[in-house]
């Protein structure tokens, strides 16, 4: 295989399925942006982490908000800030006359403006306003941007790889998906889910790792549930029971530190009535 | 040869365009398909598939496309005789299990592995297994027989397999939903306009006042942004609607959801509106439709859910409604014109599946009321007509049904 591909083969930490890690390396040779989306708590979020550190780039984290503004990602002009210094005098006696000084650049500005290659995570999409990835159309496709302000160009000197996440709450525009490209993260088998959690918990046992994952996915299969466990909250459960020191095999009835798992009052309701039924 | 795949995507709904299309070419310049199948199956649905609702069709399409090819590709190619002969898996076998795999001579494992590629034929047509995939069978990967053969590129399973299993099923845009995804839906149903207290800085307004005030701070407020659409919601409830009962609760759940919309309603009724709705599910409360539409803007937005099936004389003739209103003049069918002509917009979704519509009463209602499904995408459908207007679906011919009913 050529060197340009395969890049990316998950981490020490991280267990990437075969579709994934070859969704991965398309976005990473196509230089195009990774659409990841799947149930919370698959890992999408963790994926850029560890594509970073198995690249050796730093990352730049964008985490959007249901307030977040495009425009915010690339820069911001500091207006109060300018205004403050212009009144009162800014501490060490800036230049209020240059404007420059007041352009702080987003985490997409920095990452277009970083001088090698990074990874840009833009976390959780969809949280914002419906418009916001029609905004970034330009911005992504080009990967540069002009600061209005001030007139300046900044355009990346190596397309960084982009790594955007979204929980389904919102569709995405259809123009934004066509310029990425997309992975569904299946929530992990079994077999891939004990390698995941052997990460995270070398000494486990066998026994002990069975009889956690037989519980996970038995509640896992319970009809109705609200909020399916996932991943990550299998994960801290078994490390409660770990620190607590607690030994499944031998507990019968009910299922200790539920909390960890379930995260409703409807769901914890439901598997009571199931359990006395 | 792979143009013709691209429409059969097409031809399945699939929203893939040109430019993806040419991204998929450049993608394969580069091998990213790594020459096989599977990198091939693979490598196409994550540029051209961007929702996992297509997953599904996606493999249809795959497997219609695919299925011949792939039998021709594995029977000319001489690099699989090559293979056969000099399986891998024989390293760090035991003694036991070594001899388990003389049990079963190469030729034969052959012989086996030719008439299972026939048979493959006929699995389409008839049933047979794959090879390619896991357990027990002697060929395919990640099998747990100690003479398999491995078929196919490395570690994964077959693209034909994964797309055979039609994991995305569930995943499909035209099933019923739960009370998330109709709550995403109704999000489109807003319109977002600025009234009520003055209560949130507008910083652009601050930044331009204070500075035409020579930098004298000049503080600016404004109302918030809220959603105007005002909501009227009615339910058929009872009877032939109570296989539904758990979807209509449903969507009152996620629709009535506090601040949503700037004001919302629910009534009841069964089988068809006559003069009357009613506040509560057990038709104590009633308010006469006449009210109900003397108390309502035409801009509000009215949403019927039920199945709309019914008696024609339920439907179609005064009185119809003999179990609750005595007086009742106008038919059903009257009463809902008179609902319909008040709104400007309005829509009935329909919880029956499309494929029991014809040659019922559903035709006729459609005719009054622009009618979806109540599904996903029937329902997303449906909010696009409340908020912009537009088409309306077309359902069967009420007008021949409806002569052939009364003549």
């Amino acid at each position: 295989m050529s060197d340009v591909f395969d890049q990316f083969q998950g981490t020490a930490s991280y267990i990437a399925s075969e579709e994934l890690r070859h969704a991965v390396n398309v976005a990473v040779a196509l230089a195009r942006p990774l659409l990841v989306r799947g149930e919370p708590g698959t890992g999408k979020t963790l994926l850029a982490e560890n594509l970073a550190s198995a690249l050796q780039l730093p990352l730049i984290r964008w985490h959007v908000k249901s307030t977040t503004k495009a425009k915010d990602g690339l820069y911001v002009y500091d207006t109060v800030a300018r205004l403050h210094d212009s009144r009162f005098g800014g501490e060490g006696g800036g230049d209020v006359r240059d404007i420059a000084r007041y352009i702080k650049l987003g985490p997409l500005g920095e990452a277009l403006a970083a001088p090698s290659r990074v990874v840009l995570l833009i976390d959780e999409i969809d949280k914002a306003d419906l418009e916001f990835p029609n905004d970034l159309l330009h911005e992504l496709d080009a990967m540069r941007f002009r600061i209005d302000e001030t007139g300046r160009e900044v355009a990346a000197v190596e397309r960084p790889i982009v790594i955007i996440t979204s929980n389904n709450e919102k569709e995405l525009p259809d123009a934004f998906l066509r310029r990425c490209v997309f992975h569904y993260i299946q929530f992990p088998t079994r077999e891939l889910m004990s390698e995941i959690v052997r990460v995270h918990h070398p000494d486990i046992t066998d026994k002990v790792l069975d009889n956690a994952l037989e519980v996970f996915f038995g509640l896992r299969a319970t009809p109705r549930l609200r909020k399916k466990p996932s991943t990550s909250e299998l994960i801290d459960w078994i490390c409660a029971l770990n620190k607590a020191g607690v030994d499944l095999g031998k507990i019968s009835g009910g299922i200790p530190f539920l909390g960890t798992l379930l995260k409703t009052e409807q769901d914890v309701e439901l598997l009571g009535k199931r359990a006395k039924a | 040869m792979l143009v013709e795949f691209l429409f059969e995507l097409r031809a399945r709904k699939l929203p893939v365009s040109t430019h993806e299309w040419m991204a998929l070419m450049e993608g394969m310049a580069l091998g990213l398909h790594e020459s096989s199948l599977d990198g091939f199956y693979h490598l196409c649905r994550t540029l051209c598939v961007k929702d996992i609702a297509h997953y599904d069709a996606y493999d249809d399409a795959f497997l219609a496309y695919f299925k011949d090819i792939h039998q021709d590709a594995l029977k000319l190619t001489e690099e699989l005789r090559a293979w056969l002969a000099n399986p891998r898996a024989l390293d760090g076998l035991t003694d036991e299990q070594r001899r388990a795999m003389q049990a079963l001579d190469l030729d034969k494992l052959r012989a086996l592995f030719e008439q299972r590629l026939k048979e493959q034929r006929g699995r389409h047509d008839g049933g047979n297994r794959w090879i390619g995939t896991g357990g027990t069978s002697p060929f395919g990967t990640g099998g747990a027989n100690p003479s398999a053969m491995r078929v196919g590129g490395g570690g994964g399973r077959s693209a034909m397999q994964v797309a055979d299993e039609r994991r995305f099923r569930e995943y499909r845009r035209d099933v019923v939903l739960d009370v998330r995804q109709i709550d995403v839906a109704l999000r489109g149903l807003r319109r977002l306009g600025r009234d009520g207290a003055e209560d949130e800085l507008d910083l652009d307004e601050t930044v331009d006042q204070t500075c035409k005030n020579a930098g004298e701070i000049e503080v600016v407020f404004r109302p918030p942004r809220r959603n105007r659409v005002k909501v009227i919601l009615l339910m058929d409830v009872g009877g032939s609607m109570d296989p539904h009962a758990e979807l209509m609760s449903r969507l009152f759940t996620a629709a009535s959801r506090a601040g949503r919309f700037a004001k919302f309603r629910s009534y009841y009724f069964h089988n068809c509106v006559y003069s009357a709705v009613y506040e509560d599910a057990q038709f104590r409360k009633a308010v006469p439709v006449a009210e109900l539409l003397a108390h309502s803007d035409r801009d509000e937005k009215l949403v019927l859910v039920g199945d709309a099936l019914m008696h024609p004389a339920e439907l179609l003739d005064p009185g119809g409604a003999a179990f609750f209103s005595s007086q009742n003049r106008a038919s059903g069918h009257e009463w809902l014109r008179r609902l319909a002509a008040h709104f400007r917009s309005a829509v009935w979704c329909n919880p029956e599946p499309e494929r029991f519509w014809a040659g019922t009463t559903i035709e006729v209602i459609a005719s009054v009321f622009a009618m979806w499904p109540l599904t996903l995408d029937g329902l997303a459908q449906a909010v696009r007509y409340l908020v912009r207007g537009g088409e309306r679906p077309r359902v069967g011919d009420p007008e021949r049904w409806m002569k052939s009913m009364v003549g």
